[in-house]
């Protein structure tokens, strides 16, 4: 009786002490934000702020922040839209047309998972300066598009594999052909799929940060990822406005999580169910 | 056998379906993959319009480069710490999360939370908190009367790695561990049942039943981590730029620095080669591994 209850109190120990692992950078990012540079210095970090600034957040909306959210906004829904039509009508193919070349191109699809973005980047920012699309949010879509191509594939495939045969033939004798079977069959019956890849590319996109940081450049075209570095660039040493561009950085994502966990949480672990 | 439609109806929709993924594909990743090899072997500035060929000399430049060892190291160690500590935090995690269940239900919540934040703001983040004034370390030993054990956590060369590696673990720990609770979870309750009545303890239950049966997602979560700290790159850009002296340069940073701050793009596409070879390599050698686990078992 007395080690099992030795035993509990270990584990709750545990279970508190990595919540205040995980939730302690949490904690000081959230109430530093409301906090005077002076108050930070003159009071430890674990006390609430003296007086609840809102100046951190006015400096910060007032810049060009709401910008860099409509930008990656603008950039994350085109580039997952197009990410979700391209793969599904490639895994359509690969899941449910027997060709020769079926399964080595799937291979050469799914070895796309491991390239590194950089052994591209060079090419990529050539490429973008001779179109002329330097410094423009167009000049994301493409790398963001080519770079999630092969998970989505990956998974819409599996999704679309798992559809009957007889639907198939069903429709073949109703005299559908292939296209109208992909967008009136296989496309709603894989919605769960795509609600997944959708997820999981979406807040991949939304925080990535390389491409942008390399393709763009003014202030103006930044993305929310690079209007970070650009403000923890710019106010090096002032803690409290730089807690306050995290805090509302993060606050889409952490409300979207509030409100559907589960679907958050299946959705950003897609890139491991290929195991 | 042909499914929907007749063959040549197949083929032209085959053929239609597949064009854009591979377009992007093509444009995206293969010719820049290609152009990347080839620049390899071509000095140049990447404002000049001239490409001056030099055959070998950016490689036998590499292969003699102890900075490109140094980084190519530190990734090394970036993937031994990032394995050796998350995946057994991970793991403790998920059967502490499973075990308790319901009752535990706020701590999952909350100890997912710092997968929401992207990567640039969790090394902005902790850049703060390791801030030797205003952060939360050096505060804390303080107040633990540890003074004696603070450091320049960012600063100092000796210690930089392992602070930026404790970073990743905080970020990377919360992935692992749903991964493992969701695997934990598909294990049918009749085996837990069946274990106690054979008067299994909790510990003997965990090693001898659940840890053989997680095998597999384990290799998947080495697998992740591996391929994943060979091209670790925005967090420590963020936190270090790869500084101080060296100290945290991974072979992503190195490749960066020459090409888009020397602007040395030759050079600098030799090392995004060689990082790329390294990386196809780790991914395939895996492959491998595991194709033969499968087939003993």
């Amino acid at each position: 009786m007395r080690i099992a209850k030795v035993r509990t109190a270990a584990y709750a120990l545990a279970a508190i002490l990595w919540l205040m692992v995980a939730g302690l950078p949490f904690y000081f990012m959230v109430q530093s934000g409301f906090k005077k540079q002076f108050d930070l210095l003159s009071h430890p970090f674990w006390m609430l702020p003296q007086e609840w600034a809102l100046e951190n957040y006015r400096t910060v909306l007032e810049g060009t922040f709401l910008r860099s959210l409509l930008n990656s906004m603008i950039v994350v829904s085109i580039s997952v839209t197009l990410i979700l039509l391209i793969a599904s009508m490639a895994a359509f193919v690969f899941a449910r047309m027997d060709f020769w070349l079926n399964r080595p191109l799937f291979g050469a699809v799914v070895a796309g998972l491991a390239i590194p973005a950089h052994v591209t980047l060079i090419p990529v920012y050539v490429l973008t300066t001779r179109l002329g699309l330097y410094d423009t949010l167009w000049a994301l879509i493409g790398p963001y598009v080519a770079f999630n191509l092969p998970l989505a594939i990956f998974i819409l495939a599996e999704f679309m594999r798992q559809i009957p045969r007889e639907l198939e033939e069903a429709a073949r004798l109703d005299g559908a052909g292939p296209v109208s079977f992909f967008w009136r069959v296989a496309l709603p019956l894989s919605r769960p799929g795509l609600a997944t890849v959708g997820i999981y590319n979406a807040v991949a996109l939304w925080n990535e940060f390389v491409f942008a940081y390399v393709l763009t450049s003014s202030p103006t075209r930044r993305t929310l990822p690079l209007a970070i570095w650009d403000y923890q660039g710019q106010y090096t040493a002032n803690i409290p406005l730089i807690m306050a561009v995290l805090s509302l950085s993060a606050l889409p994502l952490i409300l979207i999580y509030i409100f559907a966990q589960e679907r958050v949480i299946s959705g950003m672990m897609a890139g491991a169910l290929k195991g | 056998m042909n499914g929907v439609g007749g063959p040549s109806d197949r083929s032209t929709a085959a053929v239609f379906f597949l064009l854009p993924a591979f377009a992007f594909l093509a444009v995206f990743i293969v010719w820049p993959v290609l152009l990347s090899i080839q620049l390899s072997f071509y000095d140049w500035s990447g404002i000049s319009p001239v490409r001056t060929f030099v055959g070998l000399d950016n490689w036998k430049a590499l292969t003699g480069d102890g900075v490109f060892w140094r980084a190519l190291g530190n990734n090394l160690i970036v993937v031994a710490l990032s394995i050796a500590i998350q995946l057994p935090v991970a793991m403790a995690l998920a059967v502490l999360l499973h075990r308790g269940g319901n009752r535990l239900k706020i701590f999952k919540v909350v100890y997912f939370f710092p997968m929401l934040m992207s990567t640039v703001a969790v090394g902005a983040l902790f850049k703060a908190v390791y801030n030797l004034q205003f952060g939360v370390v050096t505060p804390l030993l303080e107040a633990a009367g540890l003074a004696g054990l603070s450091r320049d956590w960012l600063g100092d060369p000796q210690i930089a790695l392992f602070s930026v590696v404790a970073v990743i673990c905080w970020q990377f720990i919360p992935f692992y561990m749903i991964l493992f609770l969701a695997r934990l979870s598909s294990i049918p309750n009749e085996l837990r049942e069946a274990a106690s009545i054979d008067g299994a303890t909790g510990g003997q239950y965990f090693w001898r039943v659940e840890l053989p049966l997680m095998r597999g997602i384990i290799i998947t979560a080495m697998t992740l981590s591996l391929i994943g700290s060979l091209k670790y790159f925005d967090l420590i850009w963020v936190m270090t730029e790869g500084g101080p002296s060296r100290a945290t340069e991974l072979m992503a940073t190195y490749m960066y620095k020459e090409a888009f701050s020397s602007f040395r793009m030759g050079y600098g596409s030799t090392i995004a080669t060689a990082m790329f070879f390294i990386v196809m390599t780790a991914a395939l050698a895996t492959i491998a591994i595991r194709q033969r686990r499968s087939e003993e078992a």
